[in-house]
């Protein structure tokens, strides 16, 4: 199931020039990123994505950055932790890999976590979103998003819009279980009231029984986490058995809308509130330029899950030119702690005490944009750290 | 009340749609005693034949059922004369190791061409929403799920009692030297019934799209539901796995309505406890052969 790709020729001569014994001098300025994807299996588009951001980042900005040439080995461990611990193995022990980063799945980057503080290099995680996992190791960096961002955000938000009663879906997992928490906690302290709780298995066929529960439960809203892939089932079969029209909205992160899959889930999802870190409608002109380019490189629109990657590089890069190409671990950590840029999604930094990132969430509602849907942004609660840790 | 109704529709409309796409598995499994695991892929091509027909090319759906079917039954004569007649006199296990690599070598090859996330096929809006009937809300494509494969149940079970290609497959079944001492060509009724069960699961496959879901991992994640209906319907008849389908459908979703913490485990217990009951399934009939 291991696949090694390669994805610069620069890299393949390389690796050439290693096997025809230059390797030493060669390895002296070249940093390595060994990346940990799901390319295949149920998480794959989260890989894609990824691989597509850090692609078209490095095609850019160049591959060398302070005097050192940047190598990216790609595996895949179809989002199963077992496999993500023996591609980090490997990567660090055989490749000597500076950096490991993506990690699709929160299980993933937990299974590194005990690798990166043994190496001494860091781990940028650009994809799993559960609060714990920057608390593992002191090597873990983070630039996607923590679910108890967006969670409490809608739940202070949903309060605060004539939401007073929520039935809420979610998935049974680690993030899963985030998500409802930090929800539940925010929603019910503004004086809401969760009248129905329902966790769907991972691997879920069918949403049809848990969707009559909460049609029968009546409640104002549903607030729905699903893993990315899940939501087009969801908003499909939301609209299938009417709920829409029952008046029941639909509020959450918004994984549930990614912008991936949003354009295939038809005009039920019209009008779902999500909060969340990005929307390809952001509209800054940076983010534009970013859409366009990604658009035209590879066909698609990028989603959350790619702007987390184009920013994971960029910290990557950052950190380089800090240290000045030294690729010592603790150093390059201490030079990403505290950084601050402008990200296609908005201002972001690094918290210098979580190494956990720091973002806009916005609120954003399903609307029509020249015949495609998009999460149209309408409030923003500016500079959100990640509460699921603030709180202790 | 309402809700029991509804519920028991949507339960309905679930086990129709596990039949047919299991049933062809239990024809293979059971009349001709081979292991098919790469049933599921079959299914996952009728699929996608339709999603491409119909989101690519414009047909209209109830164009592309047919062809789904067709394309699934044609590429499982190919492989049948190809591949599976090898396997017939093997054993079990070569069986199953040959027809899991099978399916793993067509979750790459669709995850390749198709890419690897999910796939919707665009439905008439006549098949969108729910109505109401008499208070009970009946999803209209659930309902033409139900229409369907009730339909071909009815064919089915009077192609196998009732018309001559029927009773030279029981035949066949029952002790092929004398079945071609009598004439009939067995390799032929085989090869034929395989690609008709492969039709039905490519059938399935589109008609799943929708509630299932479709991706490059169907044949993996439903696997164990085709397996279920087979084991628990016995394979030695269409009826066993029919009343086995609705029994797990309505089941499953019952068991998820009422009690959703329990909901997904509601499907196995079933299983273990009508496997302790009856080892040999609902309907099976005890050592055959």
């Amino acid at each position: 199931m291991f696949e090694r790709r390669i994805f610069s020729r620069t890299v393949a001569a390389a690796a050439i020039a290693g096997v025809a014994g230059l390797a030493p001098a060669k390895a002296e300025d070249t940093v390595k990123v060994g990346l940990i994807l799901p390319m295949t299996g149920g998480q794959a588009s989260t890989g894609k994505q990824i691989e597509n951001a850090i692609k078209l980042y490095m095609q850019q900005k160049g591959d060398t950055v302070a005097g050192k040439k940047i190598e990216i080995i790609l595996k895949d461990d179809a989002a199963i932790p077992d496999k993500t611990k023996t591609a980090a193995q490997e990567l660090i022990v055989n490749d000597k890999v500076n950096f490991i980063a993506g990690f699709g799945v929160t299980p993933a980057a937990l299974a590194a976590a005990p690798l990166a503080t043994q190496a001494k290099i860091p781990e940028v995680v650009m994809a799993a979103g559960t609060s714990i996992i920057t608390e593992r190791s002191p090597y873990i960096v983070r630039t996607s998003f923590t679910l108890a961002q967006s969670s409490t955000i809608i739940g202070d938000w949903a309060v605060k819009n004539g939401i007073k009663k929520v039935a809420t879906l979610t998935s049974d997992y680690a993030p899963g279980n985030d998500a409802l928490n930090f929800f539940k906690q925010n929603f019910t302290a503004g004086g809401g009231e969760v009248v129905e709780e329902v966790k769907t298995p991972l691997a879920n066929p069918d949403f049809a029984p848990f969707l009559q529960r909460m049609k029968d439960a009546k409640p104002d809203a549903i607030f729905v986490f699903v893993p990315a892939g899940q939501g087009g089932n969801f908003m499909k079969q939301y609209a299938e058995r009417g709920l829409d029209k029952a008046g029941i909205k639909v509020i959450g992160p918004g994984d549930v809308t990614d912008d991936d899959l949003l354009n295939n889930m038809g005009d039920a999802v019209l009008g779902t509130v999500t909060a969340h870190l990005y929307s390809a409608a952001h509209p800054s002109q940076m983010n534009k330029d970013f859409v366009a380019a990604y658009k035209k490189a590879f066909g698609n629109r990028p989603g959350f899950m790619a702007v987390s990657g184009y920013d994971g590089i960029h910290l990557i890069y950052e950190a380089l030119k800090k240290t000045n190409g030294d690729t010592d671990g603790t150093k390059l950590v201490e030079a990403m702690k505290g950084q601050k840029w402008e990200s296609p999604r908005g201002p972001i930094s690094i918290d210098p005490e979580t190494r956990d990132i720091v973002q806009n969430i916005y609120i954003r509602k399903v609307e029509k944009v020249d015949g495609e849907l998009y999460n149209v942004e309408f409030q923003t609660f500016e500079a959100v750290k990640d509460l699921g840790k603030t709180k202790k | 009340m309402t809700s029991i109704l509804t519920n028991l529709f949507d339960g309905v409309a679930y086990g129709m749609l596990l039949f047919v796409l299991a049933c062809g598995l239990a024809v293979t499994l059971g009349l001709m005693n081979f292991v098919n695991l790469a049933h599921g892929a079959f299914a996952m091509a009728g699929g996608y034949v339709c999603m491409v027909l119909v989101n690519r090319m414009g047909w209209p759906f109830f164009a592309a059922l047919p062809l789904a079917f067709v394309s699934s039954a044609a590429i499982g004569i190919v492989l049948e004369r190809t591949l599976y007649r090898h396997l017939y006199a093997r054993s079990h296990l070569d069986q199953v190791l040959f027809t899991i690599g099978l399916t793993f070598m067509s979750v790459a090859a669709v995850d390749y061409i198709q890419g690897s996330s999910r796939v919707f096929i665009n439905l008439p809006a006549a098949l969108q929403g729910q109505f109401d009937l008499f208070g009970v809300g009946i999803g209209r494509y659930r309902l033409m799920i139900i229409v369907i494969c009730g339909l071909l149940t009815i064919a089915l079970q009077m192609v196998l009692a009732k018309t001559r290609f029927g009773s030279r497959l029981r035949a066949a079944v029952d002790d092929p030297r004398a079945a071609s001492g009598l004439g009939i060509n067995v390799p032929q009724v085989f090869a034929f019934t395989f690609a008709f069960g492969c039709g039905l699961a490519g059938l399935g496959g589109a008609l799943s799209a929708e509630i299932l879901g479709l991706d490059p991992y169907f044949p993996l994640k439903f696997m164990i539901y085709f397996l279920i209906v087979v084991t628990v319907g016995g394979s030695s008849s269409i009826t066993g796995p029919f009343l086995a389908s609705l029994l797990l459908g309505i089941g499953d979703v019952a068991g998820k309505y009422y009690v959703p913490k329990m909901g997904p485990f509601v499907i196995y217990t079933m299983m273990i406890v009508i496997l302790i009951w009856r080892p040999n399934g609902l309907f099976g009939r005890t050592a055959a052969r």
